[in-house]
Order: C-alpha cells, then structure tokens, then sequence
C-alpha cells in the first residue's frame, strides 16, 4: 500500500522468531498490546491492524486509489480482503502453528489454506477482471499475494486455483508488489535475499 | 419487482458472534430485514449444505442479501450498509478515529473471533480447545482493555457507537461463555454495560432471535 501510495517510510524490524520473538518485547508491547506487526506510526498516531492502517492510507492519501468508487464493488473488494485477513491467515499464523503443536499444524494450516482458496476461486469468477475486482489494483489484491506466497511456503498445491495464480502472477509484475517483497526487506536474511 | 422493494435477507445463527455484530448495525440502522436461519451445529453443520455453499463459498454466516448482491465477512457488511445509508453513522467522521474504530474492530475479527470459534475448537481438538480460546480471547481483551484506554469514552471511540462496539459486545458474550474472567477488564465491561442497554443491541440478541432454542429465550 506504501509502495503504490508512493509514500517513503522508515522500517523497525521486529523479528517474530528471534529472542523467542521480538514481539513480545516489553518495548514493543508498549508500541502494540497485541503484539503483532504490522504497526504504522503515522501523523502522530500508532495503527495496527493491516486493513485499518490501509484504509486510512486510502482516506488521507486517496491516489492512487486503492478501493473501487462503486459501492458494491467496493463491498467486494472488503469481503475479500476480510475473507484472507480473518479467514485464512489466522488459521494459519505463527500463533496458531505454536498453539496447534508440532505433529499436526502443517496438515491444518495446509487445509485451511486451501479451503479459503477454494472459497475465493469461487469468488473470483465473480469479481475479477485483470485483478480481484475487475482490472483496477484494490485492497484485495494486497492481500491475495502475500497469501499466495504463504500457500507456497506451506506447499499447498494451487493448481485447483488458477484465477488466483493468474491474479497473483499479474500482480507481482508491478514494481510496488516487488519492491515490497519480503526477499527485498532491509531485514531480509541474507542466504534468501533476491 | 424492483430488488428496492425486496426485504434484505441475512442468513444467520442466534449464537454466531459474527452474525450478532450485523444484526447489530440493521438495527442501529433501522433497517427490515427477513433472516434465514443457518444451524452451525444441526445436521453436521448446515453451513455445509450444497445449498449454502452456493450462497457462501466460505461457509460461514453472516450473508446478506440486499441491493441485488450478496455479501459475506460482517465488517464488509456492516461498512456497505454505512456507505449506503449513513445516518446514524457507525464510523467516526474524523479520520484517526475512524482508523482506531476499524483497528479496536479488526483486532477483534481477526486476532480473537476467530482463535476461539467452531472452526478452531473443532481443529484444536476437545482435550485443549477451551484452554486456549479462554487463552486466545483473554489475551485479546488484555491488549484491548490497554488500547480503550486512549480511545474511549462512554464507548470504544468517544461517546459515539461505531463498528468497534458492535464487535465488542458479541466477543464479550463469547468470552462469558467460555467464563473467561473479565475482573482484568474494566473498561471492556463499563463499554458493554452501556452498550448493552441500547435498544439495537438488546432486540439483536442471541437470545431474542427467531432461532433461538426454546430454552435459552429470553
């Protein structure tokens, strides 16, 4: 969202599994009590919560835009992006991989993946044009990416889904979707760096 | 028939946190509305039936269908209804607040709701799954409770209801629910006290809807 709003920012690595987790720092607590990146401090304010800190991006800096102008797809573009932020990523998060133990979190993250996939496919056939809401880069695009490359990570195989690999490979053609990358992070480990 | 003339529909479950948080807003909203009842638990789960899956891919309630669309995920929902009918608001007219009313909102939709739901306890497996929703949400309320301190007033933002408070009291009453003790939470208990002597959020109760068993009817 920084990257298409062409905002400059500084970043504060927090290492989730470092030090048992910088997030639980009782520094960074201070600055989230939820212990969770990603946090924006912005125009005297702290904001967590990746959809609230978009959303408020898009309202104080409104071009590009990043939500489309027509209210139902508009509606869309949420359902999507809540479909991703608290249907799937929750479920298959650090947090959960931790409170799931050892022997079963790959299977459970792998399925829940796939299932939210399943579901958005569907979705899909719907909405999307070049990008999830017709050819317009929104909000649910941000969040289909990032998801992709965890299902990857997680090994779960996309070929059930090709809506989503042909949004996702669109998407990661644009430069703000590759200068954002994590293996072009300042805190990116060296042996993965692109 | 002009879709202006049809009733908006929801399909919705009497204990469903989620669904609560919409029903919620049409009320604040005075917005009618027809329910379908989706049983999260009879018959393996109705959510699961072909016929559901068709109207939610997801398979979770709250849907609703209004305007000629169907929408899912109750904070796309509940910000449609704000963008179409405005009055009275659910989100703060200043943009910082209206930034901390989505965070308190998103903080509870995706960092508690859904570490302690039906979806979850099933995964986590009887012997631990109480154990660690009571875990999930108190931790959720405790960073909450921190947060409210710079944001509230009579409610989460101010003296005003947004979406925040309406995500707030459904948690709360899940949190009862699994008697999660709420003695560390003060100001998330005052927030639901006040919030729970609203008419929109009484009438939107688990315990007042068409699906409510028997039993548990207020």
């Amino acid at each position: 969202a920084l990257a298409l709003k062409g905002i400059a920012y500084d970043q504060e690595p927090v290492n989730l599994l470092k030090d048992g987790g910088q997030q639980f720092s009782t520094k960074f607590q201070a600055v989230n009590p939820m212990q969770q990146v990603p946090v924006l401090k912005i125009n005297g304010i702290i904001l967590s919560q990746s959809l609230a800190i978009i959303q408020y991006l898009e309202e104080t800096r409104p071009n590009p835009r990043l939500l489309p102008q027509d209210l139902k797809k508009r509606a869309k573009a949420r359902m999507i992006s809540d479909l991703i932020v608290s249907g799937i990523q929750p479920l298959q998060n650090l947090t959960f991989l931790k409170q799931m133990g050892e022997e079963k979190n790959m299977e459970w993250a792998q399925h829940n993946i796939a299932c939210g996939f399943k579901a958005l496919e569907q979705i899909l056939q719907h909405t999307a044009g070049r990008y999830c809401i017709g050819d317009e880069v929104s909000m649910a695009d941000l969040c289909l990416v990032p998801q992709v490359f965890n299902a990857q990570r997680f090994k779960v195989d996309l070929a059930p889904y090709p809506t989503i690999t042909r949004i996702n490979k669109a998407l990661l053609e644009l430069e703000a979707f590759q200068v954002s990358h994590p293996y072009r992070q300042p805190d990116t480990p060296a042996e993965l760096r692109a």
